[in-house]
Formats: structure tokens, sequence, C-alpha cells
């Protein structure tokens, strides 16, 4: 293979100690150059889903008959309601939100375990939005070397021209991003006509301009400045890496001494690696970094840099891999061979078997890895959860009632002697139907009951009309005859039975007499 | 001025501040922050003139948009009376019945009501409306001038015994102190006892059945049953506004305490008395 085959790139990473500046330092401008390969093919399938998931899922419909809305996910703050396909879920069943909240962070610790920040190199919506306008970028401006070149060509009309363009098109998206949020909150098709008609809240039109401002800024604006200065993410998910979770590495055990000239090098005598500094590496990395100069904050692992320098080595002739998904112990065994131990400088020769292969004794990351008591204690902790939460979510009631007995007066004397309690009970009827629930008393024998706003009903039973997916409030009195009382507050219960589907609900209550003195 | 002192290492002088042998660097503040900074002086001023802030001698400056925290709360309240409005106009044009048939009119009135209550009615008839001795409870079906909703409706808006409204209710009872014999009144006494009690003196009620038929009957009734028409309360049963032994029933008969109940439509205008009738009728004891 002819070293000319490979193109050296001008790129500087600009983190690099010798350029090291205060924070307060102008942005140094990233041109980050197209990558192609197996991860970038990754990358563009998780941008086509998760974008397709955001903008998509609000226009989903689902029938809940006429009681309900019938979009499929909708938060409606105004009536206190979230639906999810077939759940409904009440404020009070909140829960289950905070229990998926509590899942998606426990997901976060496992996947980070394994794989390292995949969060943030591949689902990150800061990484795949910025993807989206790295994107509009390439097809108007052109690749790295055309847009540092229009960027330090003098204000042209053409130069002009493509950078409205761009802008433009950027805020187009920005505006879609904001659109699609506010959807979640309102029917979608509904709002849609509302937003163009002029007719929509003010909070709807607010929304999306604030939205539309932070996607056009954060993902064209300032982009990996995000990252490295105004996310904490990066920190707490560095504190769940051990020597076991993969991460994007410079293998400089194969690499090092690295050259550009390593046929004349090698020629000459000279120890070469692999590395023939070319910087693809740190051309195409979005954050503008050189992988080589070991794990850093910056570094997101999208791996791109792994498709640069893959294709790179099968140019040259080599193993794919130079820059790779590695474990910290691999990483360290492997250059303890090319160091017999840190005896010496990295020699790329110990790590070959006298043919040019890669020895025997080289680590590679195992499947079995994937599986050691702190992955698998996560992935047991967010099992349980999800099933407690499954549990709950098939066995929950979708009919309660609860009770508030009367505190002031606590029981009234009438007339013939009797004594009558004085409750506030509430029915809930949380689906979106109809229905029709009997409400009775049980173990209080020889009370009469009476429900304000239900005119004939039997002295221990009421019907009561329940509207659907709604609260109803109740008044009820009930009176116990003087010989029917005992000698302290009495305990029954008041029950709620809907006939037709059987469900039942109870809630227990206190009858409280006058004090015998 | 103290000597300039550079730091070795950084090249950056420092401000002279030291912290256990830590200096501080005398850095040139982010531009953000600065520009940042200066953005929130200019928004000051501009706030100041935008809002009441400057001291004058007797008051402040109005400030340009003519804010003023009173004034917020005056839109506020006219905006809740205007929410209001609706309501307010349907229970001013029904009577009390026609409100209480329709749902959301009773809710509203009920809420009213039970508000205006806890305003103006709670120091004689307490917080629960359970009354106390010589100060009805609200909540039982003992009624002296009537459980229905326009009989309570009646009474607060006219009062009862009220002088400042002619058509307040109006009775007195007797003081039999002065017509009755001491054992007249200790028999009959002992005969009102016994009709939802056990009397001291098995005797003295059987006489006192005859002393009331002649002097009681006429407006309690033979039964003893009370009558509305005149506000003369129900002895036989288990409710008493004075207290219920044979002493507390003698000294009522000697000299009667007559309670005293203002007339609040004018005071409290006649929607406002028609959700306190709705409210009252609803706590349970409402014909």
């Amino acid at each position: 293979m002819e070293r000319a085959d490979v193109e050296r790139l001008e790129a500087e990473p600009v983190n690099s100690a010798k350029s090291r500046q205060p924070l307060y330092a102008p942005r140094k401008k990233i041109f980050p150059k197209r990558a192609s390969g197996s991860f970038r093919r990754f990358k563009w399938l998780v941008m086509a889903v998760t974008l397709g998931i955001y903008y998509l899922t609000p226009w989903l419909r689902w029938d809940r008959g006429p009681y309900a809305p019938d979009q499929a996910v909708l938060l409606d703050m105004a009536n206190r309601r979230f639906y999810f396909f077939p759940i409904e879920i009440w404020p009070q069943e909140f829960f289950f939100v905070a229990g998926m909240l509590v899942m998606a962070g426990i997901g976060l610790f496992l996947i980070t375990s394994t794989v390292g920040r995949a969060w943030c190199g591949y689902t990150c919506p800061q990484t795949v939005w910025v993807d989206l306008f790295l994107v509009v970028e390439r097809a108007i401006e052109g690749d790295r070397n055309a847009r540092i070149k229009l960027d330090s060509a003098p204000w042209s009309f053409a130069k002009l021209w493509k950078r409205v363009t761009k802008h433009l098109i950027w805020l187009l998206i920005a505006v879609a991003t904001g659109g699609a949020w506010i959807f979640y909150f309102a029917d979608a098709p509904t709002l849609l006509k509302e937003l163009f008609t002029l007719q929509a809240a003010p909070i709807a039109y607010i929304t999306v301009a604030i939205l539309t401002a932070t996607t056009y800024t954060f993902g064209g604006l300032m982009r990996e400045q995000v990252c490295t200065y105004m996310c904490p993410w990066p920190r707490i998910q560095a504190a769940m890496l051990d020597e076991n979770s993969l991460t994007v590495t410079y293998n400089d055990w194969r690499g090092e001494p690295r050259s550009r000239h390593a046929k004349k090098a090698a020629a000459a005598g000279e120890t070469v690696g692999d590395c023939v500094d070319c910087n693809a590496c740190v051309a195409v990395c979005p954050m503008g970094i050189d992988i080589r100069d070991g794990q850093q904050l910056e570094c997101i692992t999208c791996a791109l840099c792994i498709d640069a320098c893959d294709s790179v080595m099968d140019k040259i002739g080599k193993e794919r891999g130079l820059i790779s998904y590695a474990t910290l112990n691999d990483y360290q065994s492997n250059m303890a061979l090319a160091t017999d131990n840190g005896t010496h400088a990295i020699d790329p020769a110990k790590v070959r078997t006298p043919a040019g292969k890669l020895s025997d004794r080289v680590a590679h990351f195992h499947i079995r890895k994937l599986f050691r008591p702190r992955t698998l204690a996560y992935f047991g902790v967010w099992s349980l959860i999800g099933i407690g939460l499954l549990y709950a979510l098939f066995s929950r009631d979708r009919l309660e009632l609860s009770v508030l007995h009367d505190r002031n007066p606590q029981f009234v004397t009438l007339s013939d002697g009797s004594i009558r309690n004085g409750y506030t009970v509430k029915l809930l009827n949380m689906i979106p139907e109809p229905r029709t629930v009997v409400l009775r008393l049980e173990g209080l024998k020889g009370a009469t009951m009476t429900v304000t706003g239900i005119d004939e009903h039997a002295p221990e039973s009421a019907e009561v009309e329940l509207e659907p997916d709604r609260l109803k409030t109740l008044k009820v009195f009930v009176a116990l005859p003087r010989n029917a009382l005992a000698t302290e507050a009495m305990s029954f219960r008041f029950v709620i039975e809907d006939r037709g589907s059987s469900e039942t609900a109870h809630s227990d209550a206190k009858f409280q007499i006058p004090g015998r003195r | 001025m103290t000597k300039r002192e550079i730091d070795q290492i950084s090249g950056v002088e420092t401000t002279g501040h030291e912290w256990d042998g830590i200096k501080e660097l005398n850095n040139p503040m982010p531009r953000w922050w600065v520009l940042c900074f200066y953005v929130t002086i200019v928004w000051a001023l501009g706030y100041t003139i935008a809002y009441p802030a400057w001291p004058m001698i007797s008051s402040a400056t109005t400030g340009l948009l003519g804010f003023s925290s009173r004034g917020e709360l005056k839109n506020a309240m006219a905006e809740a009376d205007a929410a209001k409005q609706g309501f307010a106009d349907a229970i001013a044009a029904k009577s009390v019945t026609e409100i209480i048939a329709d749902d959301k009119l009773r809710e509203f009135a009920t809420a009213a009501g039970a508000a205006a209550f806890k305003v103006n009615c709670i120091q004689c008839h307490g917080s629960g409306a359970e009354g106390s001795p010589g100060f009805p409870n609200l909540n039982d079906d003992d009624w002296l001038w009537g459980g229905s909703a326009d009989a309570i409706h009646q009474t607060i808006a006219h009062g009862i015994r009220y002088a400042g409204d002619a058509d307040t209710r109006v009775s007195e009872m007797p003081a039999f102190g002065e017509i009755l014999e001491k054992e007249q009144i200790r028999d009959v006494a002992a005969y009102v006892h016994s009709l939802t009690g056990t009397p001291s003196d098995a005797a003295a009620a059987t006489a006192g059945k005859q002393v009331f038929a002649d002097n009681c009957a006429v407006c309690h009734g033979d039964d003893a049953k009370g009558n509305r028409e005149v506000g003369a309360p129900n002895l036989a049963d288990a409710i008493w506004l004075y207290g219920s032994s044979e002493a507390d029933i003698a000294r009522q008969v000697r000299t009667p305490r007559h309670g005293v109940m203002p007339a609040w439509s004018a005071r409290l205008g006649e929607t406002t008395v028609k959700e306190l009738a709705v409210y009252v009728h609803s706590l349970g004891g409402g014909e």
C-alpha cells in the first residue's frame, strides 16, 4: 500500500494542551467532516427513529369512545389527565410517571456501565439535532474544506446567500421542533389549524417561540459548547463508568509511535505504529477533539472517529480497530503487552506475531463482560420497578371511593332522639364511560341513609349516576335510632358497586355518637 | 495601592486576596457575564421608569405603565365578580325552592352561603351551625318557625323578634311565674319532662297534665308538639333550646327567655340571604 493514499488533514483539536485557552476565550470554530461507516449508518438510523417518534407521535390516533380525546399520547393539563394509548392516568396516579423516570435513570446507569456514554453519542436530543443541523450545513456549504474556505472568505453575495439559506432552514427546523412539542398538550389537528389561523392560546405561541430559540441556538450556534459547558450529564455519566465499560478508545499500544512517513521510518529501522497521523479522527469529530489524547470530558463517544480511522486502516491494509470501543481493562492489558508492563516505551511489534498479524495475546472485548455484578444489579432493580409498575397498572382500580366525616358538628341529635352523622363522599369514575353505581352502608344495622341530590332511594342504599371520567361529590347523612347506638364510635364502611362490571370499592368510616357520662 | 503581584505559573496578576495559601487570580470577567451585567443595569433603569419606583417628597413616581397592586386587586375582584355574575343573576331571579331544584345553582349557592354564614352567623349559631344553649342548632330536624327552604329564607330575611323589621317573626310566651302557683309550675315541668324522659315525681307529672291543658296547649298543642305559626317549640322531642331538666323547664315556664335574631335582607342583600337559606337548608334538617 502506498502511504500517499492517505491524505493528511489539517486539523487541530480545540482542547489540546498547547492551545488550551481560558474559558472566556472566543469559541474555536469546528467544521466536522462527514464520516461514513457502520457507526455513521447506525447514527442515521437512530436519528430517523428518534426524530420520527418526536414529530409523529402527537398525530397518532387512539379511539377511546365519545367521552375522551382520541389522541394516542396526550398530556391534558387543563383536565389533569395523561393519555398514553390505552392507559389513562389521573393526577393521583402520577407515580407511574415517576416510576418510569426512575426506570429511565437506572436504565441510563445500565447503558452507561456497559457501553459508556451511548446516550450522549447517539440519542441525546442535542446530538441528534446538531447532527440534523450539520446535514443542512453540509448540503448548502459543502463538506469540511469547503466550509473552512467559505468561513474565511470575504463577504460576497454567494457567501451571504449560502449563510442566509442555511440559517433559514435551521430556523424552519427549529420552528417545527418547537411546534411539535405543543401538539403533545392539545388535540394536534385542531391546534395546528388554530396555530395558522392565529386562534391558538398565547402560551402555545410563547412555547413555540422559546423552543424555536433554544433549538436554533443550541443546535445551530452553540453545538458542542452545550455538552462541554452547560450539561451536567457528562460529569454524572463519567462517574458511572468503570474499568469494564466500553468507551471509544485510541489503542496507542498498536498506534504509537505515530508516523506520517511510516514506510520511510520503518526502512530506517525506527519503530512505527499503525497510526499514520492523518488526523481523520480529529476532522470528523463533532466536538473538535483528538481522541488520541486519551479519554476526555468533551468526548461524547459518537464513534465517528472509529468510522474515520477504520476506513484509513482499510486503505493502508491494517486491521480495523486502531480506534475502537474497548474497556479500560482490555486497553491496560494490551498496553502492558506492548510495553512489557511499562518497562519501556510502546513497541507495537510486541502485540504482533512475527508474520505481522495481531497476537493472540491481544485482549478483545467479549460479550461476557456485559454480565457483571454491577450491570446485573442495575438490570435487576430496573426490572423489579418495571414489574412493579406493570402489576400496579393491571391491578389498579378504575372505581374509587373516599369518605370524609363531618368535623363540625361530629354528630347531630334529631328530634326523635336518633343520632345523625354527616359525610362527604367522593366517587371516582376513572373510565371514559358513564355508569351507575350502588352506594350502600355495610356493618351499621338499622341505619338510614339520606343522599343529598338523590330524591328517591332505599334507606340503606342509593343508585348514583356517575359522569364519564369524573369525580362526583355527595353529601350523605346517616342516622341511627337511639336503641341501636353502641357505647362508643361505631365502625362501618361505605361500599360502591358497579353492577355492570361488578367492580367494587369501599371506604371505612366511623359513626360518632354523644359521649355517655 | 499595594504592590502588583504576578502569579508565576499563570502569569496573571493576583487580586492580593489569599485564603489558606490560595491566591485569587485577577482574571477578567467572562465577556458574556459582563454583557449580562450591563443588560441588568439597563433593565433596572427601564424598570424604574415603567413601574412605581422613585420616592418623591410626599409620594413616589407612578411609572409609565400605571401599575399599582391596589389596582391589580380591584381588577381581580371585578373579574371574580364578573365570573359569578351569571349565577348571581339567576339566584336573584329565582325563588329559593327553584334554586335548590337546580343542581348547578344549588352547588354555587351552598358554597356562597357557607362563606356568608362563616362571616355573619357563626357568632351565635357556631361555626358548624351546631348552636348552643339559647341558639338553635341548624343541623337538626327541629324547627321553631319551619324548616322548609321558604320558611328558612323568611326567618333569615326578616329575623325573629327584631324591632327593625315590620315583617319579623313575633311571639312571646307569658311569664307564668306571675300566673301559676309554684306547685303548678313544678307539676307542669314534671309533666313536660315526662313526655320524653322519666319524671322525678310521677304524681306531679299526672297533676301537671291538667295545668298544661289549661295553660300551655293553646300554643304548644294538646300533644305538646308545638306550633310553628307562633314559633312555639315542640316539647315532645329530644331537642331543648334552654335545657331538658325539670329545673330548666320550670325556669323557662316561670320567666321565659326569648331569643332575638336580626333581619338580614337589608344588611346582606336579597341574593346573599337566598344563598344563606340554601346553605342552612342543606345542612341536613331541611324539609
